[in-house]
């Protein structure tokens, strides 16, 4: 997993790009490679929130940062609040080992930041005792941990072979024009009510839906370049629409407290749970089946006795 | 030869009402072959799945009984010593993300009571108390699915402590992944499950000694699992009237591209591609290339219809049966370019730790992305080559070996596509391709 910006080491001591850091800007057009990159999480430096800029062009990038090399790490994770505590001691509380909870109080952190923030990464690396590089490794390896404030919701479009053989590199290309922003780049204020972050993303295993994309990880199958649009659109005004397979759609910190592993109330969890799965795709082998009487062999009416094994010496 | 048609078991229930549910699950079967399971010695439960022949569904193949049988167990009476002094854990793979593949996803959303059910006996032949279900973060559908059905077992008593009086004790975590294919190798796989990067272990020590926090440990994929209530309640005679001798039972074909009717087909295994067409309707188009099981597997094409697709027929072709993720394109698709959507993802899920497979992956995708620009040169395809066999075998995990296949394979098959492509040269300048000069 190479990273699409310099990594934390590199932001520490240089507020240019490294060499090798436009290596993979292929596919992040409108990414300035050529400005120092902003990249408010992972630099040695603490961000307090008001120094996040202004959101409100559509673009996300290029605000020049002054980072001292020196300044020490003491940052402030006043914004994790008791509850958030609480939950993660409830997540290390799954694992026979602490460190195993680090993916999961990730998660937890975009749920309350809706990225992972230097707060993030210190809040996670005192709780677990391990160093800031040890989470910061770890956070900047996965592509799911953001490293700027995302929007209220994440569209993710499949541009991989198949999808995008269908239409998915359309798809993808007509809504960053629709937004005017490339991959991981946020089309208004990030976190504000209608703001969209967009990225092209591996193959989400529906490639029988093909092409699909999704909001906050819930899935919109067989899209056209004009259904993208018209669903992103539906996003800005404030509407969400249903997935066609998923839990009605609420945003992407809600969506990262569920992958933290928290489902909320019963009756919440429920009508998430019962969210529709079944697509005619999902289903056609089955459908068919039924249609022409096919049937796996019949199972003997009691199950067999199991075999015999060897005397244990 | 006979009629091959579908055979609906790890797909029977899915059409069902509410199919996720306990009480549509119990209604039709579920949680029977477990009170069986808890009745019987766990080593019978390991005999009996060897028996049955079943192979691995996750890609590889490795047979399911032998890995089981590898986890040490103390003899009766006997102070344990070593790994087998340790705990053992169960992990369940469902990091499902290989391109083209699309069948976990689907069972864990409509059926995931299969699968606590497959964890239990599975824990319970391995002497197993801890099990964790690690899923790709991007499916949360599933992820709510599966928490749910381990939240009904609990309460149903199927998981906790003495379950059904068995004096057997069994907790099973979901963990979710946080965004990386290479997590779906297994030893990568144990390696973010522990808080770490997802990056391959050297094998060996193997996971069956030396998995989970070092203690002994078995990865299996989630139809693999699902598979094992079946066959505890069928037993390993019924298993292989399904498939073929050494790829015994029903597999689920994921059909994807230019097809009428692309879905899930439960068939078994040994079914070929020109009866998965049928199936599906037929071709949009003309048959191009295809994959047997997903973009690791290395591409085929209309010379190989009749190729039986188990483990055994997918090698003989030249190619592997991988996750049966059969995806299908037609002649308006260009093979140099569907190689370098592939290789762009290779390069992007590298995980960077062994150097072949981190520098070969970029170099190729330069090369290739050079040539769909009309700016390759015939050698082009030689010097590919040429990083192909300077990536295969030499990388600690098969992703290196993945991301070769789409290349070789095509360049095997469709050699004057490539050469084609190089000969319309646009006139542009041409770039220096391995510099890094052009990203």
């Amino acid at each position: 997993m190479r990273s699409e910006e310099p990594l934390a080491g590199s932001s520490i001591n240089s507020e240019e790009p490294l060499a090798g850091s436009s290596i993979n800007s292929a596919n992040n057009k409108s990414a300035n490679h050529d400005e120092p990159v902003d990249s408010p999480a992972f630099t040695a430096r603490p961000v307090a929130a008001e120094e996040i800029p202004d959101q409100a062009a559509p673009t996300t990038l290029s605000t020049a940062q002054d980072v001292p090399v020196e300044r020490p790490l003491q940052v402030d994770t006043g914004v994790f609040d008791e509850l958030t505590r609480q939950r993660a001691q409830e997540i290390i509380a799954r694992y026979p080992q602490p460190r195993s909870a680090l993916l999961p109080l990730l998660h937890l952190v975009q749920s309350v930041e809706g990225y992972v923030s230097q707060a993030g990464i210190s809040f996670a690396a005192e709780l677990l005792e391990l160093t800031t590089a040890e989470v910061s490794t770890v956070a900047t390896f996965y592509t799911m941990f953001k490293r700027r404030p995302a929007g209220e919701h994440l569209v993710s479009v499949c541009t991989n072979t198949l999808c995008a053989a269908l239409g998915g590199d359309e798809i993808y290309a007509g809504l960053c024009k629709k937004l005017g922003v490339g991959h991981e780049e946020t089309a208004g204020r990030p976190g504000s009510s209608g703001s969209i972050t967009v990225e092209h993303a591996e193959c989400l295993a529906a490639c029988d839906l093909a092409p699909v994309l999704q909001v906050n990880y819930e899935f919109y199958d067989n899209q056209t370049p004009e259904s993208a649009v018209a669903l992103v659109e539906a996003l800005q005004r404030g509407e969400r629409p249903a997935p066609t397979r998923g839990a009605p759609l609420t945003d992407w910190r809600h969506t990262e407290l569920q992958l933290a592993g928290f489902f909320g109330e019963p009756q919440e969890l429920r009508d998430a749970v019962d969210g529709p799965s079944a697509a005619p795709e999902t289903l056609a082998g089955n459908r068919l089946a039924e249609e022409k009487g096919w049937t796996a062999p019949a199972m003997p009416g009691n199950p067999p006795p199991l075999p015999a094994v060897a005397d244990k010496k | 030869m006979t009629e091959r048609t579908l055979t609906p078991v790890l797909t029977r229930r899915w059409a069902a009402p509410r199919s996720w549910t306990i009480d549509t699950y119990t209604r039709l079967d579920g949680y029977t072959a477990l009170r069986t399971a808890l009745a019987a010695d766990p080593d019978q439960l390991i005999q009996l799945i060897k028996d049955s022949g079943l192979r691995g569904r996750g890609g590889a193949g490795f047979p399911t009984g032998m890995k089981w049988g590898f986890i040490p167990q103390a003899k009766p009476g006997e102070q344990p010593t070593g790994p087998a002094a340790k705990p053992t854990y169960l992990v369940i793979n469902a990091d499902e993300g290989e391109p083209g593949t699309c069948k976990d996803v689907p069972l864990m959303m409509a059926d995931p009571h299969s699968l606590v059910e497959g964890c239990i006996i599975t824990a319970y032949a391995i002497r197993a108390h801890r099990c964790f279900i690690y899923v790709r973060g991007e499916v949360v559908h599933c992820l709510r699915r599966v928490h749910n059905a381990v939240k009904e077992a609990y309460a149903a008593g199927y998981l906790g402590s003495n379950i059904l009086g068995s004096g057997f004790d069994l907790d099973i975590v979901v963990h979710a992944g946080a965004g990386a294919y290479e997590a779906g190798e297994e030893t990568a796989l144990l390696n973010s499950l522990e808080g770490l990067r997802a990056e391959p272990r050297l094998k060996p020590p193997f996971p069956a000694t030396s998995g989970l926090y070092a203690a002994p440990t078995v990865v299996n994929n989630v139809e693999t699992i699902c598979t094992v209530p079946y066959i505890v309640n069928g037993g390993s005679d019924w298993f292989r009237t399904m498939g073929t001798e050494k790829s015994p039972g029903p597999k689920i074909y994921s059909i994807s591209g230019h097809v009428q009717r692309p879905g899930q087909y439960e068939a078994p295994l040994g079914t070929t591609l020109r009866e998965l067409l049928e199936l599906a309707g037929g071709m949009k188009g003309e048959l191009k290339f295809w994959t047997p099981g997903g973009s690791s597997t290395p591409l085929l094409t209309t010379k190989h219809m009749d190729v039986p697709l188990d483990f055994e027929g997918a090698a003989e072709a030249g190619s592997m049966l991988g996750t049966t993720a059969v995806m299908v394109f037609n002649t308006t698709v260009s093979v140099p370019w569907a190689v370098m959507k592939w290789t762009e993802f290779y390069e992007h899920e590298s995980c960077g730790k062994c150097t072949p497979c981190r520098e070969g992956t970029y170099w190729l995708t330069q090369i290739l992305q050079r040539m769909v620009r009309k700016e390759g040169t015939p050698s082009d395809v030689e010097t590919m080559l040429d990083i192909c066999d300077n990536i295969f075998g030499r990388s600690f995990c098969a992703l290196g070996d993945g991301a070769v296949s789409p290349i070789r394979s095509g360049i095997k098959y469709f050699r004057q596509e490539f050469l084609d492509l190089c000969a319309q040269q646009s006139g542009h300048p041409r770039q220096a391709a391995l510099s890094g000069s052009v990203r």
